[in-house]
């Protein structure tokens, strides 16, 4: 355990407020525990000139420094004016009772902090504590409301409204995967991945701030070109095509995506990042509806092609936007339902999240990916070889599937229906872990911050995935993480790349879609061709 | 005669600080779902599992059972089961304390049942409930006092728990111990069995003038009554906001369906004017939800156009740089 960051020293301006200190952490399994573990690179001169990076040995929003104390004055005051907005009705109706009652509640009893793998792989760092950046929002606000009173801050402590402070908070909030992992441990039942929620929140609708992968360049990109991968309709009619052709020569079972049906019993909606990075898991889908004679349509409306919704993570407004945009393309195509891929945060935005934004009209039937798969599956339309499967398989539970939206066991009963030698991860389920990708990680990357994420947020799951496997860490014996949503494949990719898993203990990832394809009796054999990697 | 107040007072200040939380968390508005699995009244909730796991769920009727989440309410709260799975040092003290408090709650309504008793003409001196108060109390007591110190003494132990505390949360735990101690104490010095408070309660329930007792038993009636009325305006008030966090938030699943009054809700609020100032926003107070949702984004911030009405008309696109004009 590192040592305690007393709150007065968070306004207080140094090079850094912690670091990372590879003395605390826990050793990895074999055969990684003799591994002695780089350095983590630093962020340059430059960049700590240039950027708030005042909280650890990362930045993951790169926000330029304040040009002068005017310019501070300025921000702080935003700040505040964001602050009364987050407790106010007509601004944020959406999560105000949730953030009063985990504002108000906390008994500070730490329960929750064993529960975060952010925390406890660190080296169980401070910064990290999930009530950290929780009790500084706590603080800001009731200090800010009362004035600074004496009461209050008897009651609630103190701490410096200033630039310092808040620029950490911002990067605070972006060193949580929203796994909310910690809340279900809470006794009392607050809430900090939600408090990390609203922060962002707060950044992104007041003062127009968030890392640019997510809002720039992810969800802005995507209303404006119709995806965050900058794919037009023409470009992501071109690479299905591909993919298609591909698929059909790989498995001798001819597909043909078909666009824009109107009236198809099925939309399917991908995250379009698969169509790019895993073009294999569309093709997968295209193949298994067809051959489960189910009617289904890709759409080609700007948005249309793309599930993701960054918005879930850090602005309520971007939320809606892509949320509706998604819902009038269901409706004017007129589907029986809209059917989410293998996309996590897509399922939870679009089933859960936007269930409360969506009315009248454009409250369609949604549903998961895994659910409709089960049912394929379990009806016996397609013939199944499970022995073409005969590997080690082990399932990744997204936390936007799985805790947070109760999606469990549809996935597992088609891998035990598929995969026979499927084994479960410790812990699973709705007590899983988060792949360390989670609420924007994945595709964040400036300076060091991807570095960061597979150091810290992704080590957890690395070691899970190990501990899995572990009665046979052969190279030459493949072995199969199953993550069915694209986030946290790019993060388990990620992670396994770099502990070089493939090379020294024969693991590999991809998607559900891909094991059933690769189970299928009419399929070529070797659809997942572990030869090739 | 000052002192017969001094507990109505505080019950006064208890059930309005109560009354007041409660109707101010049961009117905040209809939030986004963002519920936590296990959710104790689904058919499923063994395993965490949802409605969203049957094909077509929608054309079922959500299951839900009220007892499930009674199986999960009713431990948590007599024996603190989330703790007990979760951090069980923690337990070990957090639980004395809680079921000091619950013991020291029935002590309270022992006392006031015997008095009220005594009041209708009832001889309960010879029964069981003179006993069955004392015992109550005393061990109310020794647990609040033990638990107590325990949290005291690991908030003091632990550096993180202690940077992580205000000075309330030391102060509130000190309070705890020092009314659990004094009763202890006047228990065993000036009081025992509790004939002093016994008749205190007594002239509580008649209105009558409370007769001469020790000086002890006055703090003590002072410091507990006190106590009682702190409770509620703190974060204390979990007691009974615990309801809401786990029913409103984490166990709320409820679906949004079409001409539901869930729906008419959302829709009121979908017209609150907005005023976050970021680019992509500019709310000024003057856009609604609803204009917020539905605006066209542009390479330069926020164009807003007519909503697409779905009949292909006005087709989404990307608006030349012309069109965008400067921002
Ligand atoms: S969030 Fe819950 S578990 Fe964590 S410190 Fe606060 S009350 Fe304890
Ligand atoms: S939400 Fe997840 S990552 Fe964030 S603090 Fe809680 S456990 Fe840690």
């Amino acid at each position: 355990m590192t040592t305690a960051v007393p709150f007065a020293n968070v306004g207080r301006p140094s090079e850094r407020l912690g670091t990372l200190e590879e003395k605390h952490r826990i050793p990895l399994p074999p055969p990684y525990d003799k591994d002695e573990e780089p350095p983590l690179p630093q962020l340059s001169a430059q960049v700590r000139a240039a950027c708030e990076c005042s909280l650890d040995d990362t930045v993951a929003v790169s926000l330029p420094r304040p040009a002068s104390p005017e310019a501070e004055e300025a921000l702080v005051k935003s700040f505040l004016a964001g602050l009364d907005k987050l407790f106010s009705e007509a601004n944020n109706w959406t999560f105000l009772e949730p953030l009063v009652l985990s504002i108000e509640h906390c008994a500070k009893c730490q329960t929750c902090a064993e529960a975060c793998h952010i925390f406890v792989e660190s080296g169980r760092n401070e910064l990290y504590r999930p009530t950290f950046r929780s009790e500084i929002l706590r603080r800001l606000y009731f200090k800010h409301k009362s004035g600074g009173s004496l009461v209050s801050r008897f009651q609630h402590g103190d701490i410096d409204i200033n630039w310092t402070t808040i620029a950490r908070l911002l990067e605070l909030a972006y060193r949580c995967n929203l796994c909310r992992r910690c809340a279900q441990t809470c006794p009392i039942g607050v809430d900090n991945g939600l408090l990390a929620h609203e922060i962002r929140k707060l950044f992104s609708m007041e003062l127009g701030i968030a890392p640019k992968e997510i809002h720039e360049k992810g969800s802005l990109l995507q209303l404006r070109v119709g995806s965050s991968t900058g794919m037009s309709p023409a470009a992501v009619k071109d690479n299905i095509d591909f993919i298609d052709q591909d698929m059909s020569e790989k498995t001798g079972i001819p597909v043909k995506t078909r666009w824009d049906v109107a009236g198809a019993d099925v939309l399917l909606m991908h995250n379009a990042g698969e169509i790019l990075a895993w073009p294999e898991n569309p093709g997968a889908f295209a193949l298994i509806l067809d051959a489960a004679g189910i009617s289904w349509t890709l759409s080609s409306e700007l948005v249309g092609y793309d599930a993701i919704n960054y918005g879930l993570w850090y602005d309520d407004a971007q939320f809606a936007r892509v949320a509706v945009k998604h819902a009038q393309i269901a409706r004017k195509l007129g589907v029986k339902k809209l059917v989410i891929g293998e996309c996590g945060h897509a399922h939870k935005s679009m089933m859960v999240i936007a269930d409360r934004v969506l009315t009248g009209e454009l409250n369609i039937p949604r549903e998961s990916s895994m659910t409709l798969l089960d049912d394929i599956v379990a009806s016996g339309k397609l013939k199944l070889d499970p022995t073409r499967n005969d590997f080690p398989v082990t399932l990744h539970d997204p936390c936007n599937v799985v805790r947070l939206m109760g999606v469990v066991e549809p996935q597992r009963r088609i891998l035990r229906q598929i995969a026979p030698r499927f084994r479960e991860m410790t812990p699973h389920g709705v007590d899983n872990y988060c792949c360390g990708g989670g609420s924007g990680f994945a595709i964040m990357s400036g300076h060091n911050f991807a570095d960061w994420r597979m150091r810290v947020a992704s080590r957890r799951k690395f070691r899970q995935i190990l501990e899995a496997f572990a009665d046979d860490l052969d190279p030459k014996h493949p072995k199969y993480v199953c993550a069915p949503c694209s986030n946290c494949k790019g993060a388990i990719r990620d992670i396994l790349k770099r502990y070089r898993a493939w090379e020294r203990v024969g693991i590999h990832y991809g998607g559900l879609a891909e094991l059933i394809v690769n189970a299928m009796a009419d399929v070529k054999p070797g659809f997942i061709n572990f030869s090739e990697l | 005669m000052v002192l017969v107040f001094v507990p109505y007072l505080a019950a006064a200040v208890f059930v309005a600080a109560v009354v007041i939380r409660w109707v101010k968390i049961a009117r905040l508005p209809v939030h986004l779902r963002w519920e936590l699995y296990p959710v104790a009244h689904e058919r499923n909730s063994a395993y965490g599992g949802s409605f969203f796991e049957r094909l077509d769920w929608w054309k079922h009727h959500p299951p839900t059972s009220r007892m499930g989440e009674l199986k999960v309410m009713v431990p948590e709260m007599l024996l603190l089961t989330g703790v007990h799975e979760h951090d069980r040092a923690l337990w070990f003290r957090s639980y004395p304390f809680h079921l000091g408090l619950y013991l020291l709650a029935g002590f309270i309504g022992l006392l006031l049942a015997g008095a009220i008793a005594q009041t209708f003409g009832a001889r309960i001196e010879a029964g069981w409930l003179p006993t069955t108060t004392t015992v109550v109390g005393v061990a109310g007591l020794v647990l609040l006092a033990a638990g107590s110190l325990g949290l005291l003494l690991r908030r003091l132990a632990s550096p993180a728990l202690r940077a992580h505390s205000a000075a309330a949360d030391f102060a509130n735990l000190i309070f705890f111990f020092t009314a659990a101690v004094l009763g202890l104490v006047t228990f065993a010095t000036v009081d025992r069995d509790f004939a002093s408070l016994r008749l205190f309660v007594r002239a509580l329930v008649t209105f009558q003038p409370a007769g001469e007792m020790p000086a002890l038993v006055a703090i003590e009636i002072v410091v507990v009554s006190a106590l009682a009325a702190y409770i509620p305006l703190t974060h204390m008030s979990h007691f009974f906001t615990k309801w809401f966090m786990y029913h409103d938030v984490r166990w709320n699943d409820e679906v949004n369906q079409v001409g539901s009054k869930l729906e008419a809700a959302i829709g009121r609020q979908l017209g609150h004017k907005v005023d976050w100032s970021a680019p992509h926003i500019r709310g000024d107070g003057k856009k609604t939800w609803v204009d917020v949702a539905t605006e066209r984004v542009s390479d330069s911030g926020l164009r807003p156009v007519e909503l697409d009405a779905g009949d292909g008309k006005n087709p989404p696109r990307v608006l030349s740089q012309k069109e965008i004009g400067k921002p």
